[in-house]
């Protein structure tokens, strides 16, 4: 199918693009690399009244090392973190992890701050900065905020982001060298959405582990990570994940996606 | 009435100007509105990839994008690859990398930036790099043949 009929802007600047968002009367939806809006346009699923295309907004693209900490502009494509030797040095874990964000094509124009403010509860995203205890900046035309990822996601297709905001930065603390990352997903086709999948962290001993396509939203398993934390072993970070708000979708039910997740997480410590 | 924005592209080397509706998207004013219909659709969300092209030097999905946004672009169809995709053309053929067709244009542009980005003759990366190409004829073995016979050629 076809997109419904909308208007159709490409502001200069992002204090114009906010101006855009907040009139009431346009019903607007920000456009970053139209990989998830696009076909949702086309399913007309979503229909817009205006379209305001954030593409030439150079002010929130690009990656900086900015101490100990990785900035990264929402309109950056994941084409660019994947050529990224800042983003290969810095935050190894999404080096792992970003050959697996769909397919080369859609890597190509798909942005890092489109995938945040969409929160697909299948999304690899969203789970990564939670394990990285990544923080994220956003913008309202009365001025900027910034969430911990931990509070950002807050279920399915649902974030802190409020109507006429834009997701601006996506900040990640520097890996040190004795960190350890690991990352797993088990998905029908590359690169297609995952049926599970888990990001985890050590540092100084201390666990962080986050699960993607399990649930409505991605999840931290503090159960798990306590376990780990501790010195327990693989099979009792497993067994301490049914206390985790499993939810089934097209893929797999609740059972099937409550076996995946240990099946993952096993892999991905076996990997650490 | 659609809203319709005055865009510039420079399609397969030649420059056009066109008054396009911002709702069309790139694949259907290309084919529709400059008749060259090479590139396929098939799906619409992004998922098939038979509508796989070249902006800018990058190959994106032609349906999820909007002519309106592709002004000023450099853009490359499967008509356009000219000698860049000889060797390619020539391997599809040798090896019937194609039965129907449906799928093959938007394979060749997934093939041609794997083998033009350096890609290793190694079948799991090429199948990685095509994951986002549904062909439902061949089976894809005889189209990793193609793309490694290219690679495995141009490094002999
Ligand atoms: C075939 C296919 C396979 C895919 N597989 C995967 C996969 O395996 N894993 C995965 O994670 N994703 C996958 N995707 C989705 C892809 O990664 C999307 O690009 C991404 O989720 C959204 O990024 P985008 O820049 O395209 O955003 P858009 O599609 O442009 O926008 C998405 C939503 O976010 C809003 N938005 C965008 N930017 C901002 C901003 N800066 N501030 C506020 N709101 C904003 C938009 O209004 C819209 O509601 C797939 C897509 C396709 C077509
Ligand atoms: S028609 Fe564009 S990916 Fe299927
Ligand atoms: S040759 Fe028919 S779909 Fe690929």
């Amino acid at each position: 199918m076809k997109a419904a009929d909308f208007r159709y802007e490409r502001p200069a600047s992002v204090a114009d693009a906010l101006a855009l968002l907040g009139d009431e009367d346009r019903d607007a939806a920000p456009l970053a690399g139209g990989q998830s809006l696009m076909p949702m346009m086309n399913f007309r699923l979503a229909q817009p009244g205006t379209l305001v295309d954030l593409s030439a907004l150079d002010e929130l693209r690009g990656i900086k090392r900015d101490g100990e900490v990785l900035r990264i502009g929402a309109m950056t494509r994941y084409v660019e973190l994947v050529r990224s030797d800042l983003v290969a040095e810095c935050v190894p874990l999404l080096a792992l992890a970003l050959p697996h964000i769909a397919h080369a094509a859609v890597r190509n124009r798909g942005t890092i701050g489109g995938s945040v403010a969409l929160a697909d509860p299948a999304a690899e995203m969203p789970a990564l900065l939670l394990a990285l205890d990544a923080e994220i900046t956003v913008q309202s035309p009365t001025g900027t905020k910034t969430h911990a990822a931990t509070d950002f996601f807050l279920g399915m297709y649902d974030t802190a982001l409020e109507e006429g905001e834009l997701v601006t930065e996506i900040a990640i603390p520097v890996a040190a060298e004795t960190d350890r990352f690991s990352f797993y997903e088990l998905a029908r086709r590359h690169g297609d959405y995952a049926m599970a999948g888990v990001a985890v962290a050590r540092r100084d001993g201390s666990h962080r582990i986050a699960f993607f396509s399990i649930s409505d939203r991605a999840l931290r398993a503090t159960g798990a990570e306590a376990v780990l934390d501790a010195g327990g072993g693989v099979q009792e970070a497993v067994a301490a994940l049914s206390e985790l708000p499993f939810a089934g979708d097209l893929n797999a039910g609740e059972a099937t996606k409550q076996h995946l997740s240990g099946v993952v997480l096993t892999r991905a410590l076996e990997a650490l | 009435m659609s809203d319709t924005a005055n865009i510039s592209v420079t399609v397969n080397g030649e420059t056009t100007a066109a008054a396009v509706p911002v709702r069309q998207n790139l694949v259907d004013f290309l084919r529709n509105t400059l008749g060259l219909t090479g590139s396929h659709v098939g799906c619409e969300h992004g998922v098939c990839g038979a509508c796989t092209l070249e902006v800018d030097g990058a190959m994106v999905r032609g349906c999820l994008m909007l002519a309106v946004q592709a002004d000023g672009a450099q853009i490359t169809t499967v008509e356009g690859y000219g000698d860049r995709a000889e060797a390619l053309r020539a391997a599809f053929v040798e090896h019937n990398a194609l039965q129907c067709g449906y799928c093959t244009p938007g394979m060749m542009a997934s093939a041609l930036e794997y083998v033009e980005a350096g890609g290793q003759a190694d079948r799991a990366a090429i199948r990685e790099h095509l994951s986002g190409n549904y062909c439902r004829c061949t089976g894809y073995q005889s189209i990793v043949d193609a793309v490694c016979d290219v690679i495995e050629g141009e490094s002999a």
